[in-house]
């Protein structure tokens, strides 16, 4: 006889549930963003702005399918994740890393200018997403930090979201992306593990320095949101859980 | 499903249309070397000596394999491609374990168990039909190329369907329940398709 249900262990939870409802819409189609502007953000990283004629809100966090066509038909596509928030209608800002030999960040760098097509299809992913319902600790390095600034930017412009903190990682003080929004806030904490301004310490983000923001979100039961390189996300993670903060608190987003 | 796109002012791809390697599905483009790492969750440490593998459900003898266990059963190696939804695919990978029908084999499937709720040791949760894991496409894998599977790469042992994309291919694969209704996993609710097939382009639902 098969077991019945009632017989059965219940399966380990994973923990973090879902933050956008999976019966929202239905597929999500391609479209045709123009480009609007590109501006340097730092040495390493473009912010493209697109502007979208069919418009989804996205929950901020979640990211834009990018697909590009060369002349002979050949196409490729890439995942980018919304640096604008939410609140930014008929917008969406993508900041992309240059990679060496990057196809499509390259293109980013190189080559898109206002009035540009390009096709994008989002928003996309519902797990690495905040809609400001309860308080978080972000924490990302380098290009990891385009998904938390849209949630940074939708706590300060939307009355009533949950307190935010972000913590973000770079090498040195022009490394640091929407410096005019991030450098010298109080919600934000910059941590910079190559050359810091003076009188700022330098150093990659360890346990220890990890430890009072590690300790406010278990105090304040907050969220923490990790996003950057693989290596990145295990070096912040495992001290957190180290920490006492419960898996069901932790949501990463890796790049690749 | 796409239909033709205009192209993309300046863009040059890598190669030409027609110079595209045809083992890729549509909208994947060749990782090469790389083999990016993309878990929601912190990756576990989880050594041979305390890994388990169970499969209940709707089966006449649920069954607990150990480490040992499991490696006594006949080894079973895939090699071929890999693809990942969000769009990079390995066109040449090798992957040692045992093929899930020498699991399945064991516990008897009851005739109405028709999907399969695939667990992972962190709780992650994935669906399948039981037809995507029988007739030899599906393994519990322990090696990637020749070496044992790394902790960022499922190890000890992870779930492996490659026909399907790779979020269905859960690491740190804890069990497998046979149910009678497809049930949604951890993405799936997370609004990605219920299947996954690559060569139909089922990234996300509705797809
Ligand atoms: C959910 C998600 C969100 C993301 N968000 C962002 C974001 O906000 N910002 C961002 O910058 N990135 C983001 N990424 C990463 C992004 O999708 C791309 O992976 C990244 O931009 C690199 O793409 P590329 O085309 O430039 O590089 P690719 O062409 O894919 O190359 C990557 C590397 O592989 C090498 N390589 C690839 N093919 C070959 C070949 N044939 N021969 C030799 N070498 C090769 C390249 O030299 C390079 O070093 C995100 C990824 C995901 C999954």
């Amino acid at each position: 006889m098969p077991a019945t249900d009632d017989l059965l262990p219940p399966l380990p939870e994973f923990a973090a549930p879902g933050r956008v409802a999976p019966s929202l819409r239905g597929r999500v189609q391609w479209q045709h963003a123009e480009v609007v502007a590109v501006r340097r953000e730092t040495p390493g990283l473009r912010t493209v702005r697109l502007a979208l004629p069919v418009w989804n809100e996205h929950v901020a966090g979640q990211h834009y399918m990018v697909r590009l066509t060369a002349a002979d038909g050949y196409t490729t596509q890439r995942h980018y994740s919304v640096a604008s928030p939410p609140g930014d209608t008929g917008h969406i800002d993508l900041t992309v890393d240059r990679v060496e030999g990057g196809e499509v960040s390259g293109y980013f760098h190189t080559v898109a200018r206002p009035g540009d097509r390009i096709e994008v299809r989002g928003p996309l992913g519902g797990f690495f997403a905040w809609s400001g319902d309860r308080p978080a600790l972000l924490v990302g390095g380098g290009s990891g930090v385009v998904p938390l600034v849209s949630m940074l930017r939708h706590a300060r412009s939307v009355p009533g979201t949950a307190d935010l903190h972000l913590v973000a990682c770079v090498r040195t003080p022009e490394d640091l992306p929407y410096a005019s929004e991030l450098a010298s806030a109080p919600d934000v904490t910059v941590v910079h593990s190559r050359r810091a301004p003076t009188g700022q310490p330098v150093g990659r983000l360890t346990a220890e320095t990890l430890a009072p923001h590690a300790a406010q979100a278990l105090a304040e039961d907050r969220e923490v949101f990790v996003c950057g390189s693989t290596s990145f996300a295990e070096s912040v993670a495992k001290p957190l859980l180290t920490a006492g903060l419960p898996p069901t608190h932790l949501r990463i987003e890796r790049f690749g | 499903m796409s239909t033709a796109s205009p192209p993309t002012r300046g863009f040059v791809g890598r190669h030409a249309a027609d110079a595209r390697d045809p083992r890729l599905p549509p909208g994947q483009y060749d990782a090469h070397d790389a083999f990016p790492v993309l878990s929601a969750e912190a990756t576990p440490e989880i050594a041979a000596a305390d890994w388990t593998f169970r499969i209940d459900g709707l089966v006449g003898a649920p069954r607990t394999w150990t480490w040992d266990e499991a490696r006594a059963l006949p080894p079973s190696t895939y090699e071929g491609p890999i693809h990942c939804v969000t769009s990079w695919s390995k066109l040449a990978t090798r992957f040692t374990g045992v093929s899930v029908d020498s699991f399945l084999d064991a516990v008897q499937p009851h005739p109405s168990a028709t999907h399969v709720v695939a667990h992972s040791h962190t709780g992650y949760t994935t669906n399948l039909a039981l037809a995507d894991l029988t007739g030899g496409k599906a393994w519990i894998a322990f090696d990637y190329e020749g070496e044992p599977l790394t902790a960022a790469h499922g190890g000890p042992a992870r779930l492996l369907v490659p026909h399907l994309y790779f979020w269905k291919s859960a690491k740190w694969i804890a069990g497998l329940r046979l149910v009678g209704a497809d049930e949604p996993g951890f993405w799936e609710r997370n609004r990605y398709h219920h299947r996954g097939d690559p060569w139909a382009e089922e990234r996300y639902a509705g797809d």
